[in-house]
């Protein structure tokens, strides 16, 4: 806007063709199509859902609902915990693969595999391993001690941890790579000046690696926070929210109103996370936008 | 030949204490998958580590239809092929066309666009699905894949075009300038200067906008539902809908989806290192 606007106050405006150069008429030709998906199907559906969550007792029906209650205490331990084991092995792990060997190259080529898959076969797949009757595990656990596996995915807080894992599982290459990417471009002069100084491997990551990666690990945990509350896979097709509906979380809740045609209702439950996204998504959008 | 020092015997010892069992960590699902597949229902099901009579029978049953969960197989798979591809060619157009504009011609109000692009970017997608189902009964889309592939577009294109922003910041002014004195118009710029330069961008975006169409799961079940409509991911998901499942076809059936997007991830690693993790976080 300020490009062609300011300064224009002063002087009566020309009709708004002659004031645009021919470039300037291709930008908005094409911005269009952007604009217009943007308007379609951002703003219309945002505002949309923004006026089906309207009414008062959309919020006091959630606030009575335990499942709601469990949900939000479930999505809090799952960003607690699921972020921050995630990100402090992928800090660790960023080490470990900037290391010069060929079979650390060729195992970080596998290590990518489970965020290039697709998340459905793995987590179906991690679903079954934890079967209580066929699962593979479960089998080994009565081959070795003749006694019965747990049934992993009946009990809530044990379903909700293999959840965590599978999301842990999936996402960590991801951020193993970035923090890696951070790491290479640490000088490699400062640690051979350490090296000759006869540092120790802690002083070494406490006063070159860490300064260095600080706000980069800061940026990713933030950003890895909107995206872990935006989970619905590792919850949904692991434990589809069960048993009796205590592992939901935020992400996987909306859908379960849907399912059960309270609209309102699921619209809410999103509602009532937005002032804990927000800020989130104001402050990662001052990082990136310049 | 020099014998390894004692100090580097310790040093690779280590490295592999952490090497082996990451290796483990990462391969079991994909290793249990893939055990399945060539597993015989039997074996599958008995928690052997390598099945007694390895088979392709599965995969044969999965290419002939042979089953009820998956006598719509090669229709649901041209389904997630025609929207994963639909939705990277969209995406690629719009979001190019919308960091030129941005970028390049410095259209009024393209910073504020670009911004609100990013908000969207932040939103978590899954936040976003329950209005957009919505959205989409209201326009009569649903069960349409118009509804999925610009779903779709509009989930990648911000990142996207943010990405190629970012990209096309860096070519000099200096370009455009001097093909402009040339008498260039501004969609020969875009055409013969712009598109050309930022390739290695783009194939990044095609690439990224294609993975997350053929990955996506939560929109594609809620916007599709008809049997030779859905994408192959929902058919995977209806398979737990019997209690019964027939889980070696289930396995089966995943891993020659989960195929492609690996091998597209490894055959444009390098563009994709490059030109997304560059991108992704910016400190």
């Amino acid at each position: 806007m300020a490009i062609t606007l300011s300064g224009d106050h002063a002087i009566p405006s020309p009709p708004l063709s002659a004031r645009l150069t021919t470039p300037q008429v291709w930008g908005i030709v094409l911005l269009a199509p952007y604009l217009l998906v943007f308007l379609a199907f951002v703003v219309y559906p945002v505002g949309y859902g923004l006026w089906l969550a309207r009414h008062p007792a959309s919020y006091v029906a959630l606030w009575h609902d335990p499942i709601f209650a469990r949900a939000a205490v479930n999505t809090l331990i799952f960003l607690l915990i699921g972020i921050n084991v995630k990100m402090l092995i992928a800090l660790f792990l960023s080490g470990f693969f900037a290391q010069q060997r060929t079979w650390i190259k060729w195992l970080s080529v596998l290590f990518i595999l489970p965020w290039a898959v697709p998340s459905i076969p793995t987590i179906l797949s991690v679903r079954f391993m934890l079967n209580p009757e066929w699962g593979v595990i479960n089998q080994l656990i009565f081959k070795f001690t003749a006694e019965d596996g747990p049934n992993w995915l009946n009990d809530p807080s044990v379903a909700l941890g293999m959840a965590i894992g599978v999301h842990i599982w999936k996402s960590l290459p991801f951020w193993t790579l970035i923090l890696m990417t951070g790491r290479l471009a640490i000088s490699h002069d400062l640690y051979e000046a350490a090296e000759v100084d006869g540092a120790s491997w802690s002083q070494k990551f406490r006063y070159i690696t860490w300064p260095s990666m600080q706000t980069l690990y800061i940026t990713c945990t933030l950003l890895s926070m909107i995206w872990t509350l935006g989970d619905f896979n590792s919850v949904y097709l692991l434990t589809g929210g069960g048993p009796a509906d205590l592992t939901h979380v935020l992400a996987t809740l909306g859908i379960r109103y849907l399912r059960l045609d309270q609209l309102s209702l699921a619209m809410a439950s999103i509602v009532c996370a937005l002032p804990f996204v927000l800020p989130l998504v104001y402050f990662m959008m001052k990082r990136l936008s310049r | 030949m020099k014998l390894p020092t004692l100090r580097e015997v310790g040093t690779e010892a280590k490295l592999l204490l952490i090497g082996i069992p990451v290796f483990i960590w990462t391969m079991v699902p994909i290793y249990h998958m893939f055990l399945f597949a060539i597993s015989p229902k039997e074996d599958a099901f008995s928690g052997k580590l390598w099945p007694d009579h390895p088979t392709l029978n599965n995969f044969s049953i999965v290419f002939h239809q042979q089953h009820y969960f998956l006598r719509d197989f090669w229709i649901q798979f041209w389904n997630s092929v025609v929207i994963a591809l639909s939705a990277g060619a969209l995406t690629l157009l719009i979001a190019t066309a919308a960091a030129f504009s941005i970028s390049r011609l410095r259209v009024p109000g393209g910073r504020w666009v670009m911004n609100l692009a990013l908000f969207t970017y932040f939103i978590p997608a899954a936040f976003l699905a329950v209005p957009m189902y919505r959205t989409m009964g209201n326009y009569g889309l649903l069960n349409n894949h118009w509804s999925l592939i610009l779903a779709m577009v509009t989930i990648a294109s911000p990142y996207a075009i943010w990405v190629l922003k970012q990209a096309s910041d860096k070519l000099p002014v200096e370009l455009d300038e001097a093909a402009t004195m040339d008498g260039a118009t501004t969609l020969q710029l875009f055409r013969l200067v712009y598109v050309p330069l930022m390739m290695p961008s783009l194939v990044a975006i095609g690439t990224y906008a294609i993975l997350l169409a053929w990955n996506e799961y939560l929109y594609a079940f809620l916007l599709l539902s008809k049997d030779t409509e859905i994408t192959l991911p929902v058919a995977l998901g209806n398979f737990l809908a019997a209690d019964d499942s027939p889980w070696e076809l289930l396995m089966t059936t995943g891993f020659i989806y989960a195929l492609p997007p690996a091998a597209i991830y490894y055959a444009f690693k390098r563009y994709m290192v490059g030109g997304l993790t560059a991108g992704a976080v910016k400190s």
